[in-house]
């Protein structure tokens, strides 16, 4: 006992991040073209998960993005550099971004009777549907004391019949496809679904094989997309309490 | 001294009376052609006489050059100086290997889903991947099969293994479990509490990994070995440089560079594996600063590479130059810190009775089970298995760096543990030593891609020995297998079980670790 305490008071103790650090900090960072671009298509020939076009203008589909940064020193013109904070949002279309866009908002929208129904806090279970497992190094990573998830009254539960929400990540195999549809229909109403990383968002490098669909938008109703490969514990935290409606009140 | 492979085959050849044909495979290696006929006695003789084990058994599809489809099978042995690849023409079917050697089960039966190559004689020959929807004939790796095909539903229930007797009962776990992991159905038979079998089911992740690999460009395939498994890309894509830069010259920093990036992997890796140890026995306090601890490397990662599982550091003929002189500061403060309080928190664990009387003699795996089943990496070293293939077959920086390769022979869950928090503090002396020996230039140099053959790259893992085989034909990957270190050691786990009770089946699930994806690719 007495070594405990004394080591409870030699230790330095450990720093749970503050929201308005986590604020701060901001999301993933995704590739952006500034004016320099001349729509030359370096870029689009470099880019190995086909995320950029250029058609009128200089697209960027940050839901296929792997965040490789292949792009940057692809551009003779130094205009693509990793600068567009990318929250969570509500529309897969959010996600596609034009040249020299301003930062998104966090914009994401439920339905008003959803937000009644579930309040402030939120009840997670998580669903691997062809995961490489770098979302869920992460999804752990969001219950280590840093960013603690459960201070914020949102838990991740054991099992569908207790959960608000899915977080699903991978781009639906087909061998989990059964699986999914069965822990959805256990999860009682009004429920959310969550679509976690690249490859939920799109499918993926894997995506649209024999064995692997284009991402959790295809066999269900998404309501939640949060970017990034695998999307950072930061964005994460913000995009679920933004969704909550709990960000506007700090 | 070990022999070298060429020595190996001067052998064979005199052996059987008959000069045999060589297919390139690199410097070090050596590939052999063989009638099918040979092909299982010259494996069998080899694991014998040389002590070799199978490192991969896989097909290929040559039918389109006007060849076969064609058997593979890569034998390393601490005997030799490199790899054996033995190759041997098909008809469809071959006598199975499995009733001899025990190890090459997973294999043949992965080789009957993806080519519909019949392993005559196998013991078990249901599905391993492709059950349930996928109908009778769909053999995705053959080359008349386009990667994006529509494969219509069947059904073809997969017959489960049935223990039968008084009491006996049944608890099926999965896909989906209580804990954030990766899907695998666990069907357990119970008599009591205690385990009478269990049979692992996976398969659930399977993506079509190999197949999406054949198409890409090098740059596209080192980003997709990289989300094999992804907490340890680091491992999968220096596999897959090994195998694609074996007829090149990279610069020594940069291969200095690429054992640091591996061993930094391997440090997070093994702290998140303590820290579940901790979690899975109730034991909260440690975890919690376990976790910490592990948060602190991902933290380091990203500072150093802008990446928190060290993603697109890794270039093909080089890396991005992320040991820059201010970072190298600031890796040795933190490697530090992390060394020190890991040693602490494992210390606390040791000194625990609550948690020594878990982890002490619980989901034991004998040596002779972990030959059998050929288990790797940290697993076969907590069994008394002294290989890592750091030091049996180096690769990158690895032949110039010193450390040790920490064994233990209680193979139980605290030995896996032992073991582990060993090899976290040889990662940090082996990161310090080969920043340091990082000179010389760093620009990444251009590739030259083999023209045929075949190229096999093998690394340790933090799980223990990955494998990429690349087949060249005409300067293109013509096919592409991926062994994860995992494939190897989930029947380790059907074992380790026997006779413990279902709740401690988690802990002995945590020591192993094993990645889902990287097995199910």
């Amino acid at each position: 006992m007495l070594d405990i305490i004394k080591r409870r008071v030699r230790d330095r103790r450990i720093e749970t991040e503050p929201l308005a650090i986590l604020r701060q900090q901001g999301c993933t960072r995704a590739p952006m073209a500034d004016s320099r671009c001349d729509l030359c298509g370096d870029c689009v020939k470099a880019c190995p998960a086909s995320a950029i076009t250029i058609e009128d203008d200089w697209i960027i589909d940050t839901g296929r993005c792997l965040f490789c940064g292949d792009c940057v020193p692809a551009c003779p013109k130094a205009s693509i550099s990793l600068s567009a904070e990318l929250p969570a949002v509500s529309q897969r279309s959010s996600l596609v971004l034009r040249r020299n866009s301003t930062l998104p908002e966090l914009k994401i929208q439920l339905r008003d009777e959803v937000r009644q129904v579930l309040g402030r806090s939120l009840a997670i279970r998580e669903v691997d549907a062809g995961s490489c497992n770098g979302c869920e190094v992460e999804v752990n990573s969001l219950s280590n004391p840093i960013y603690d998830l459960e201070r914020f009254g949102i838990k991740i539960v054991a099992s569908p019949r207790h959960a608000d929400m899915l977080l699903v990540t991978g781009p639906v195999t087909r061998n989990m496809l059964p699986a999914l549809l069965k822990t959805y229909q256990a999860t009682p109403e009004p429920r959310l679904v969550a679509a976690m990383g690249t490859c939920a968002i799109s499918g993926g490098p894997f995506g649209g094989t024999y064995a692997a669909g284009s991402g959790v938008a295809e066999v269900l109703p998404v309501d939640i997309f949060i970017p990034g490969c695998p999307p950072h514990p930061r964005t994460v935290v913000l995009a679920l309490l933004e969704a909550l409606g709990r960000l506007q009140v700090t | 001294m070990a022999m070298t492979t060429a020595e190996v085959v001067d052998r064979l050849e005199h052996e059987t009376g008959n000069a045999l044909t060589t297919v390139p495979a690199g410097e070090r290696d050596r590939a052999i052609e063989v009638p099918l006929s040979s092909f299982n006695g010259m494996i069998r003789s080899l694991c014998a006489e040389d002590e070799a084990v199978i490192s991969s058994l896989h097909a290929c599809d040559d039918r389109d050059s006007g060849g076969s489809l064609a058997l593979y099978c890569v034998l390393t042995s601490r005997k030799w100086n490199g790899a054996l690849i033995l190759t041997a023409p098909t008809g469809g079917q071959y006598p199975s290997l499995t009733p001899f050697i025990y190890s090459a089960n997973w294999y043949e039966r992965e080789i009957q889903d993806m080519f519909g190559i019949r392993a005559e004689g196998h013991p078990d020959p249901r599905p391993l991947v492709l059950y349930d929807t996928w109908p009778e004939g769909t053999y995705p790796l053959r080359k008349d099969f386009p990667a994006d095909t529509k494969v219509p539903l069947a059904s073809s229930p997969y017959p489960f293994k049935v223990v039968e007797g008084d009491g006996v009962f049944e608890v099926p776990v999965g896909p989906v479990h209580a804990g954030v992991i990766e899907p695998g159905h666990f069907r357990f038979s119970i008599a009591g509490e205690p385990i009478l079998n269990l049979e692992i089911r996976l398969g659930y992740l399977h993506r079509g990994v190999e197949k999406m690999l054949e198409a890409a460009s090098p740059s596209k395939a080192l980003l997709m070995c990289e989300r094999i498994s992804g907490d340890n890309g680091v491992a999968h894509s220096l596999a897959y440089l090994q195998a694609l830069e074996s007829d090149t010259e990279v610069p020594e920093a940069i291969e200095y560079g690429r054992c640091a990036l591996a061993e930094l992997e391997r440090i997070h890796n093994h702290l998140g594996d303590i820290a579940g140890l901790a979690l899975d026995t109730a034991f909260s306090v440690p975890a919690a600063e376990l976790y910490s601890v592990k948060e602190k490397m991902l933290r380091l990662n990203q500072r150093l590479t802008g990446h928190r599982l060290l993603w697109g550091v890794m270039k093909v003929g080089g890396m991005r130059d992320v040991f820059t002189p201010e970072a190298v500061d600031e890796v040795q403060r933190t490697l530090m810190e992390v060394g020190n309080e890991t040693d602490a928190l494992v210390q606390r664990m040791l000194n625990t009775p609550s948690y020594m009387d878990r982890a002490e003699t619980t989901g034991r795996v004998g040596l002779k089970v972990a030959k059998d089943l050929r288990l790797v990496g940290p697993v076969s070293r907590a069994s008394g298995v002294d290989a890592d293939i750091r030091r049996d077959l180096p690769y990158a920086g690895y032949g110039k760096l010193s450390f040790r390769v920490p064994v233990r022979t209680e193979g139980d869950v605290l030995a896996r543990m032992h073991v582990k928090a060993e090899e976290i503090k040889e990662s940090i002396s082996l990161i310090i030593e080969s920043i340091d020996k990082m000179s010389g230039s760093r620009a990444p140099v251009d590739v030259t891609i083999p023209s045929k053959g075949v190229r096999v790259g093998i690394v340790e893992s933090p799980r223990g020995e990955v494998l990429h085989a690349l087949h060249f034909r005409d300067g293109r990957v013509i096919r592409h297998k991926v062994r994860d270190a995992s494939f190897c050691n989930w029947l380790g786990i059907e074992q380790a079980v026997l006779g413990d009770i279902v709740p401690d089946f988690p802990l002995i699930n945590k020591s192993f670790n094993l990645s889902y994806s990287g097995n199910d690719l």
